[in-house]
């Protein structure tokens, strides 16, 4: 086993571009790291060393009426949102916590590694993603030049839209030193309906029809029996947020567009519903089971043929739910040295998508690709684009892909 | 001032014949355009300031032919100039004369809806408010709409990431698409999303959005489309000065609302708007508040009441709620009426597209005011107070000498006063050549460098699109970004500007 990397203690922007020029002339490689609660998620391939953002921190701008946010890359998600709190605003996109699923406790994250890995949650559909809420953010590239992108206001076409091109690239074209984000006024109120006992196909259904009326739902999920302590049936579940007069309103009108009298219902209240809808946003049925775990974006109408090819051809299959309307699947499966990725793969490239290896051990991560592989001339595209920031592939070398 | 582009190749030109030639091979008769004439029609968009001559306009109507064109251009080395419907404020489907114009209006076809997912696949040449027609009758509508929805497409959209009124709570261009077609400047076609959300890897979708054309050509678009609101009804509020305007809608934010739409107006709009087409705005205030709101019955009638307190606390002397949908149209009709009816005070206006944190709204206007009366011209303003992207309306007259420049200039003086406040110079224009010299305002050296970088990785040999949106263009073998012999350089006699 090698010694694991030594980690570098980095004050600011000016520092950062010194290590990573020092990096670039040296051949060596380097990793990010803030919290290090996503040092599981990616591909598993130690750097030379790791570069710590974990002092960059605080919130440097916090306009309510302005609903924007910026903050150096290291500060704590959990202070940024009870700051927000304390204003009754929320960042809508929901960012989850990867705590349960790397089996940690507490919500150690920071808002640059939520960006840098474009976390969202089950308002998906309605809000966006962290990529939706990103407005603008100072970064150190790979090749060790500060630069900028975007900037504080709502509504901005000056440029390339970097912006998008930082989230979700996992650390590899650019290490974020700050980063500005929109916030959103925090609903009065939350409700969920769960519609009880329905077969699966029937559930997604619903939660597709759902998606197609005018009451704003800002959670559409799907469980199986036993993925909810307690809940022994199918539940299609949507969540209504907004003002109180509204929410029972909205309530009362998505029941009777969409269920028929002999559905068995539940309604969950305020903290339930939270609690609920926590437990989807941060993958907890399927962090529960001690299987590899992977994450599937698909076209909603195409959830269930997806996960009926996965255990049609014979993966074993340990638990599963859907978020975004069927659009997001969280499968468990038992483990195995090739994390079963070629089954996977196979059924999500049979209709379009994504599936991404979520956990699995290091050794696994290190040979499986996490990251869905892409047609040779969107590989070739990507990997162009990674070397406009990062020449030398100094920083993730590997977390992303093999070949950078 | 004038715009310096890159200078049109003699080796190209003079190769003319044999490229038309070429292209003859690969297209129907109809759908190349060779004559000088009919190739007037192409020679500028709807930032009409400046123009130039396409050498040659190609109008494709399958993806294979846009590959062959693209295929044949590299080989060749010409250059690429694409365009929609050519509604561009901002000059980004301006020609080049040594450039080949790539119109992509007989990509018109809507080839899916599919209302299961809640998407439409479109053809790039559909006209914005064309697709909200073909799913209206399912209740269903596409959010995105500039005020150009009648005439431009889903592809300039995407490449210019339009806005339009409703931005606030529905989002921009790139928060309604889900998957594109490209074809690359070396023939390849990829396919970005598609029906799926977010990326396997780069979110090259996003970038794709907003790129103004530089960095491949759009063949087709999958887009999202939404439940229309149960509900809609609006405000007309005036207020008796800007910064009780500006006030009521801080406080409409900081009550947790945020509405479908809100506009504001200025006094020199709202008076020219009752001159054009009277519909009850105020004559005796400052400024003109639109604010409305959607969604279910109970909560809008509730939200209006809200709203229609927080405006009456904020000092709104006219506080007007729209009880039936012809009243809201009307409350609309004004905004909507806006720059036609502005133009009725002088014959040209230029339109700038600068976004301000909104709380520096009443300094702006003000600091606009002064530069108007040094540069001896009038200004109006309309402006999507929302999200705080501001519409300043430079009036002038062409005939009269010198007037175009000053227009220009105070323009320009204007972008700078909104980067100094921390704003930007485009919300929902593009930079285009517009804007283009302006952007080292905003960006320092380093960031348009690493712009260009991401641009030569798309088109390392620089032929889509010259000579927009970057005021410096640099060989990609400067960055270091491909191995370039002596005999291919490109532009060896491009002006540095």
């Amino acid at each position: 086993m090698n010694p694991p990397a030594p980690i570098i203690e980095i004050h600011d922007a000016s520092d950062l571009a010194e290590a990573l020029s020092v990096a670039n002339a040296r051949g060596e490689t380097c990793g990010i790291t803030g919290a290090g609660s996503k040092k599981r998620l990616g591909r598993h391939a130690p750097a030379s060393k790791m570069l710590s953002i974990q002092s960059f921190t605080g919130v440097t701008l916090y306009e309510p009426e302005e609903l924007v946010l910026s903050a150096r890359a290291g500060t704590p998600l959990r202070e940024i949102e009870r700051l927000l709190e304390s204003h009754r605003q929320q960042l809508a996109f929901e960012p989850m916590n990867f705590g349960p699923i790397y089996g940690e406790t507490g919500h150690a994250a920071t808002l640059g590694g939520t960006i840098a890995v474009n976390a969202s949650g089950p308002r998906r559909i309605k809000a966006g993603a962290a990529r939706d809420h990103l407005l603008g953010f100072h970064a150190v590239t790979g090749r060790g030049d500060i630069v900028k992108s975007g900037g504080r206001v709502m509504k901005n076409v000056t440029g390339f839209d970097l912006s998008k091109l930082v989230c979700g690239s996992y650390g590899t074209l650019a290490a974020l030193t700050e980063v500005t984000v929109k916030v959103h006024p925090k609903p009065e109120t939350e409700q969920s309906i769960l519609v009880l006992g329905l077969d699966e196909a029937s559930s997604l259904a619903l939660l597709r029809r759902a998606t197609a009326t005018p009451f704003e739902v800002s959670g559409y999920a799907m469980t199986p029996p036993g993925v909810i302590p307690g809940l022994d049936v199918n539940a299609a579940a949507l969540r209504i947020e907004g003002p109180k007069i509204s929410v029972s309103a909205r309530r009362d009108q998505l029941l009777s567009a969409l269920v028929e009298p002999s559905n068995r219902i539940m309604n969950l209240q305020a903290e339930h519903s939270q609690k609920f809808w926590a437990a989807i946003r941060d993958a907890e049925p399927v962090a529960r089971q001690d299987g590899q775990i992977w994450r599937l974006s698909v076209a909603p109408s195409d959830a269930l043929t997806v996960v009926e090819a996965i255990r049609n051809c014979g993966a074993p299959l340990r638990a599963h739910y859907y978020d975004w309307a069927g659009g997001l699947i969280w499968l468990s499966l038992s483990p195995a040295p090739d994390a079963h990725a070629s089954l996977v793969r196979a059924a999500v490239d049979s209709v379009g998508g994504h599936a991404t290896l979520i956990r699995a051990d290091d050794a696994v991560r290190a040979h499986v690709e996490v990251f869905h592989p892409q047609p040779q001339a969107l590989a070739a595209l990507t990997k162009r684009v990674k070397v406009a920031f990062d020449p030398a592939h100094v920083l993730e070398r590997g977390r992303m892909r093999a070949e950078f | 001032m004038t715009l310096i582009m890159p200078t049109p190749e003699n080796a190209i030109l003079a190769r003319r014949d044999e490229i038309v030639g070429r292209l003859r091979a690969l297209l129907p008769s109809q759908s190349l355009i060779v004559d000088e004439t009919a190739r007037r029609a192409y020679e500028c968009d709807a930032f009409t300031m400046y123009r130039a001559l396409p050498m040659i306009v190609a109008l494709p109507e399958t993806v294979g032919q846009v590959q062959a064109i693209l295929r044949l251009a590299a080989e060749m080395n010409v250059k690429i100039v694409p365009r929609g419907a050519g509604t561009s404020l901002s000059g980004g489907a301006m020609p080049l004369e040594d450039g080949l114009l790539l119109g992509m209006a007989k990509f018109n076809r809507i080839l899916e809806i599919d209302y299961d997912n809640r998407c439409a696949r479109v053809q790039p040449g559909v006209q914005n408010l064309a697709i909200s027609r073909a799913v209206e009758a399912r209740g269903f509508y596409y959010a995105p709409d500039p005020s150009s929805q009648i005439a431009c497409t889903i592809g300039g959209n995407v490449a210019e990431n339009a806005g339009g009124v409703h931005c606030l709570k529905y989002g921009l261009t790139t928060n309604n698409i889900l998957g594109l077609e490209v074809v690359l400047m070396g023939g390849e076609a990829i396919r970005l999303g598609g029906k799926h959300l977010d990326s396997e890897a780069y979110d090259l979708l996003g970038l794709m959005t907003g790129s103004e054309g530089l960095l491949g050509v759009v063949t087709e678009v999958t887009v999202r489309i939404l439940q229309k609101p149960a509900v809609a009804r609006c405000l007309l509020l005036g207020f008796p000065s800007v910064e009780a305007g500006a006030r009521c809608v801080g406080a409409v934010i900081a009550n947790g609302i945020i509405p479908g739409g809100m506009e504001m107006m200025d006094k020199k709009t709202i008076h020219a708007v009752e001159r054009f087409q009277p519909c009850g705005y105020p004559l005796d205030v400052e400024s003109v508040v639109i604010v409305e709101l959607d969604g279910t019955g109970e909560e809008v009638d509730h939200l209006v009441g809200v709203v229609e307190k927080i405006a009456r606390d904020a000092g709104a002397t006219t506080a007007r709620a729209s009880s039936t949908e012809s009243e809201r149209l009307q409350f609309w009709a004004g905004r909507k009426n806006a720059f036609p009816a502005v133009n009725r005070i002088k014959p040209d206006y230029l339109c700038m597209d600068g976004t301000i944190p909104r709380g520096r709204l009443p300094e702006v206007l003000a600091g606009m005011d002064a530069l108007a009366a040094k540069y001896d011209l009038g200004v109006a303003n309309v402006f999507h107070a929302g999200d705080g992207n501001l519409h300043p309306l430079i009036l002038y007259d062409s005939a009269k000498e010198g007037d175009t420049e000053r227009a220009e200039q105070l323009g320009f003086d204007i972008l700078r006063l909104c980067v100094s406040v921390g704003g930007v110079l485009t919300g929902e224009h593009g930079v285009g050549v517009e804007k283009r010299d302006l952007m080292g305002e905003m960006f320092s050296e380093t960031d348009l460098d690493q712009q260009q970088r991401v641009k030569c990785a798309f088109d390392p040999q620089g032929r889509l699109n010259p000579g927009k949106v970057f005021p410096i263009l640099h060989r990609c073998a400067e960055f270091g970004m491909m191995h370039v012999s002596a005999e291919k350089i490109q532009f060896p006699d491009l002006p540095r500007f």
